[in-house]
C-alpha cells in the first residue's frame, strides 16, 4: 500500500533519505526524477505516488508520468513519452498528457522543459564558437625536456656561437666600411685564416703601405707636411713621437687612428641610436664590454595547459 | 695456473663476484644455486686474483641475487672495479702519451650527441637543387624575393597576464614594424582575414598558462605554414635587426629558419649594431638579443638587451591558423621521437 505520508513522515523529516543533501539555507534532492531539485514534500518522487518529470537524453526530452496504479510494479512505473522538437507543440504534449493532474506538477514540469531546451540550444551555440582544449602537461615529461634543454643550452655555448657568426660576417665584409681596421691586424688576420675577400685587402693592404711609406720619407721635410696635409694628426702624432722603427710607428698610429675613429663612431652612434641603448651609454660600453647573464630558478607545477583552437 | 680453463680477457663484463666470494660466505649461509657457480669459480678466482685480471664472465649476473643488501654491495663491488679498470687504463695511455712526447698520436675528440648525431637524410645541402626551387616557390619566396615588407600582428590569448603583456611589449620592440593588439575573445579564424586584409605578414599569438606565457603560434599571414611553439624564457631601439640562424640543417629546420628569417625586414640596419639570434640546439630554438661592438676584428663584445627564451616545435601546419581541419605538415610526436637521444628534428 502507498502511504505517501508516511513516507514523507520517514524520509523526509525524520530518518535518513539517501537522496537528500542538506545545506545551511535548504535540501537537496539528488534523485534523477525529481522535477524541481529540491527537497520538498510535493516534490519527492518518493512521497507522491501520482509525479511527473521531464528527462533529456541526448538532446531528445522526454516526459516521465508515474501513477498509482502501477506503484506494485516498479519495471513499469514510470511511462515514457517522447515529446516533439518543435518547443509549442512539446508543452501542447505535455499539457495533453497531464490534462487532469494537479496544477503544481503541471506547471513545473513546463518550468523544467523550458529549462533544458534552453540550455540544449546554448550548447548548440557553443560548439560553433571557438572551444578550449585543455592540453594536459605530464610533469614527467616536463621534468625531462627542463633538464635537456638546460643541456642544449650548455652543449650550445650561445655567446661563442653569436661571436664567432659576427666575426665571421666582419670577415666576409656584409658590414662594408663601417668598421676600419688597421693594415697590421689584417695581415695577422689573412696569415691566420684564407678568406674569399682576401685579393681585396690586399690592395687595401698595398694602398696604406704605400701611404705609411710616403709619410715615412716626408719625415725629413717637416715644414713642407704641415702646411700641405689637414688630415695629418696622425701623421703629426707619428714624427713627434719617434723616428725608429716603422713598426712602432704603425702600431701607434694605428692604435691612435683606431681610438680616435671608435670615438668618432661612438659618439655618431650615441646620437644617432634611439630608444634602447643602455643606461651606462656609450662611454661605459666603450670602456669595458660585458655580456650580462641573469640566472633565475623558476619552479613550475605544471600540470594543465590551455591552448587555443 | 689455472686449475680450470677459463678464457682470460681484459674487460669484465659485470661478473665479478670474485673478491667478495670468500667473506660473503662465511657471511651468509644460503642454498642458493648461485652458491655451486661460486664455489666452481672461487679457485679460479683464487688464481686470477694474483694476475689481477677478471675471469671471463660466466652465466652470473649481479641481479640474481635475491638479497637486496648483498646485491646491492655486489653491484658496489662491480662498479668500483670498472672505476679501478678505467683509470688504470687511462694512466697508461697518459704515461704512453707522454713517453712518446711529439710524436704521441693527437688526442681523440671526445663523443657530444652532437657528433654522434643519427643520420638524418633530410639534411639540406647548401647546393641542393631541389631544395633551392622549393624555397624559390614556396610562401617566403615573395618575401625573400624583396617583394613584401614584414608587419607583424602581436597578440595573446584571452586575458592575458601582466607578464605576457609585457613579454609582447619586448617583442615588439625587438621586432620592427610589430603592432600589439589586445585579444577580447575574438576567434582567430575570424581574426585572420582582418589580418591580410591590413596587408599584415605575420601572426603571433602567445599563448598563457597560469600566468605565464608558454606558447607560441606563428602564421605566416597569405596562406602561410603556421608553427606553433612551446615556450620558456624569463622576463627584458628602433634599428632593424640583424639575424643569425644557427644549425638549422634539416628540411624541416630550414622551413622553420625561413619562418623566423621572413619576421624581420629584409635590409638590417647595420648602424644599429643589433642582433637577433635563433640559435638551435638539439631541437631547442634559443632566441637572443644583443647589441655588439667590434673592438678589434678579432674580438667582439656583446650586450644583452630584449627579452631571452626558448621554444621548442611543436607543430607545423600548412595554411593559415586551422587547427581542425587544417593539414599538418610536422607534428611532435613524443613518443616517437624521444626513443633515441641522438636523433633530432630540426
Amino acid at each position: 500500500m502507498q502511504h505517501d505520508d508516511v513516507i514523507w513522515d520517514i524520509i523526509g523529516n525524520q530518518q535518513f533519505c539517501s537522496f537528500k543533501v542538506k545545506t545551511k539555507s535548504q535540501g537537496f534532492c539528488r534523485n534523477e526524477y525529481n522535477i524541481t531539485g529540491l527537497c520538498n514534500r510535493s516534490s519527492c518522487p518518493l512521497a507522491n505516488s501520482q509525479y511527473a518529470t521531464i528527462r533529456e537524453e541526448k538532446g531528445q526530452c522526454f516526459l516521465y508520468m508515474k501513477v498509482i496504479e502501477r506503484a506494485a510494479f516498479p519495471a513499469k512505473m514510470w511511462e515514457k513519452v517522447k515529446l516533439s522538437k518543435n518547443y509549442e507543440k512539446a508543452l501542447e504534449q505535455i499539457d495533453e498528457n497531464l490534462i487532469y493532474w494537479p496544477r503544481f506538477i503541471r506547471h513545473k514540469c513546463k518550468q523544467r522543459f523550458t529549462k533544458i531546451t534552453q540550455y540544449l540550444i546554448r550548447m548548440r551555440k557553443l560548439v560553433l564558437k571557438r572551444q578550449r582544449k585543455l592540453v594536459p602537461l605530464s610533469r614527467k615529461v616536463e621534468r625531462r625536456e627542463k633538464r635537456k634543454e638546460e643541456k642544449a643550452l650548455i652543449a650550445a655555448q650561445l655567446d661563442n656561437a653569436i661571436e664567432k657568426e659576427l666575426l665571421e660576417r666582419l670577415k666576409q665584409g656584409t658590414y662594408g666600411d663601417i668598421y676600419n681596421f688597421p693594415v697590421h691586424a689584417f695581415d695577422r688576420a689573412l696569415e691566420q685564416q684564407d678568406e674569399e675577400s682576401e685579393e681585396e685587402e690586399e690592395e687595401e693592404e698595398e694602398e696604406e703601405e704605400e701611404d705609411e711609406e710616403d709619410v715615412g720619407k716626408r719625415e725629413f721635410v717637416e715644414e713642407e707636411v704641415e702646411e700641405s696635409d689637414l688630415s695629418d694628426f696622425e701623421d703629426m702624432n707619428k714624427l713627434r713621437t719617434s723616428s725608429d722603427e716603422e713598426q712602432d710607428d704603425e702600431e701607434e698610429e694605428s692604435s691612435e687612428e683606431e681610438e680616435e675613429e671608435m670615438e668618432v663612431e661612438m659618439k655618431a652612434k650615441a646620437l644617432r641610436s634611439k630608444g634602447k641603448s643602455p643606461a651606462n651609454g656609450s662611454v661605459a660600453r666603450k670602456k669595458r664590454a660585458y655580456v650580462e647573464i641573469e640566472y633565475e630558478q623558476e619552479t613550475e607545477p605544471a600540470t594543465k595547459s590551455r591552448a587555443t583552437s | 695456473m689455472d686449475i680450470t680453463e677459463v678464457p682470460v680477457s681484459e674487460d669484465s663484463e659485470g661478473k665479478k663476484k670474485k673478491n667478495k666470494k670468500p667473506k660473503m660466505k662465511s657471511k651468509a649461509g644460503n642454498g642458493e644455486a648461485e652458491k655451486k657457480k661460486k664455489q666452481q669459480q672461487e679457485v679460479v678466482v683464487v688464481e686470477n686474483m694474483e694476475k689481477s685480471e677478471p675471469a671471463f664472465p660466466p652465466s652470473f649476473s649481479v641481479s640474481e641475487i635475491k638479497n637486496k643488501q648483498r646485491r646491492h654491495f655486489m653491484f658496489m663491488k662491480l662498479k668500483q672495479e670498472k672505476r679501478k679498470q678505467k683509470m688504470q687504463l687511462k694512466k697508461k695511455k697518459k704515461k704512453e702519451r707522454e713517453a712518446l712526447g711529439d710524436k704521441a698520436p693527437p688526442k681523440e675528440v671526445p663523443k657530444t650527441i652532437e657528433n654522434q648525431r643519427v643520420y638524418d637524410e633530410t639534411v639540406v645541402d647548401p647546393e641542393d637543387e631541389e631544395v633551392a626551387f622549393d624555397e624559390g616557390t614556396d610562401e617566403f619566396s615573395a618575401y625573400f624575393n624583396g617583394l613584401t615588407n614584414p608587419k607583424v600582428l602581436i597578440t595573446t590569448s584571452d586575458r592575458p597576464r601582466g607578464r605576457t603583456v609585457r613579454f609582447c611589449e619586448q617583442l615588439a620592440t625587438v621586432i620592427p614594424n610589430a603592432h600589439v593588439y589586445y585579444r577580447r575573445g575574438l576567434a582567430l579564424k575570424r581574426v585572420i582575414p582582418q589580418c591580410i586584409a591590413r596587408d599584415f605578414t605575420y601572426l603571433i599569438v602567445i599563448n598563457e598558462d597560469r600566468k605565464v606565457p608558454n606558447g607560441m603560434v606563428l602564421c605566416h599571414l597569405p596562406d602561410g605554414p603556421t608553427a606553433h611553439f612551446k615556450r620558456r624564457g624569463k622576463d627584458p631601439t628602433e634599428h632593424s635587426p640583424e639575424v643569425i640562424l644557427n644549425n638549422f640543417t634539416t628540411r624541416l629546420g630550414h622551413s622553420i629558419g625561413r619562418l623566423f628569417a621572413a619576421l624581420f625586414p629584409q635590409d638590417p640596419q647595420f648602424v644599429g649594431r643589433q642582433v637577433a639570434t635563433f640559435h638551435n640546439q638539439r631541437d631547442f630554438i634559443f632566441f637572443r638579443f644583443h647589441r655588439y661592438i667590434f673592438k678589434n676584428e678579432k674580438r667582439v663584445g656583446i650586450q644583452e638587451l630584449g627579452p631571452r627564451f626558448t621554444l621548442k616545435l611543436r607543430s607545423l601546419q600548412k595554411g593559415t591558423f586551422d587547427s581542425k581541419f587544417g593539414e599538418y605538415e610536422w607534428v611532435l610526436k613524443r613518443h616517437e621521437m624521444d626513443a633515441c637521444r641522438r636523433k633530432f628534428q630540426l
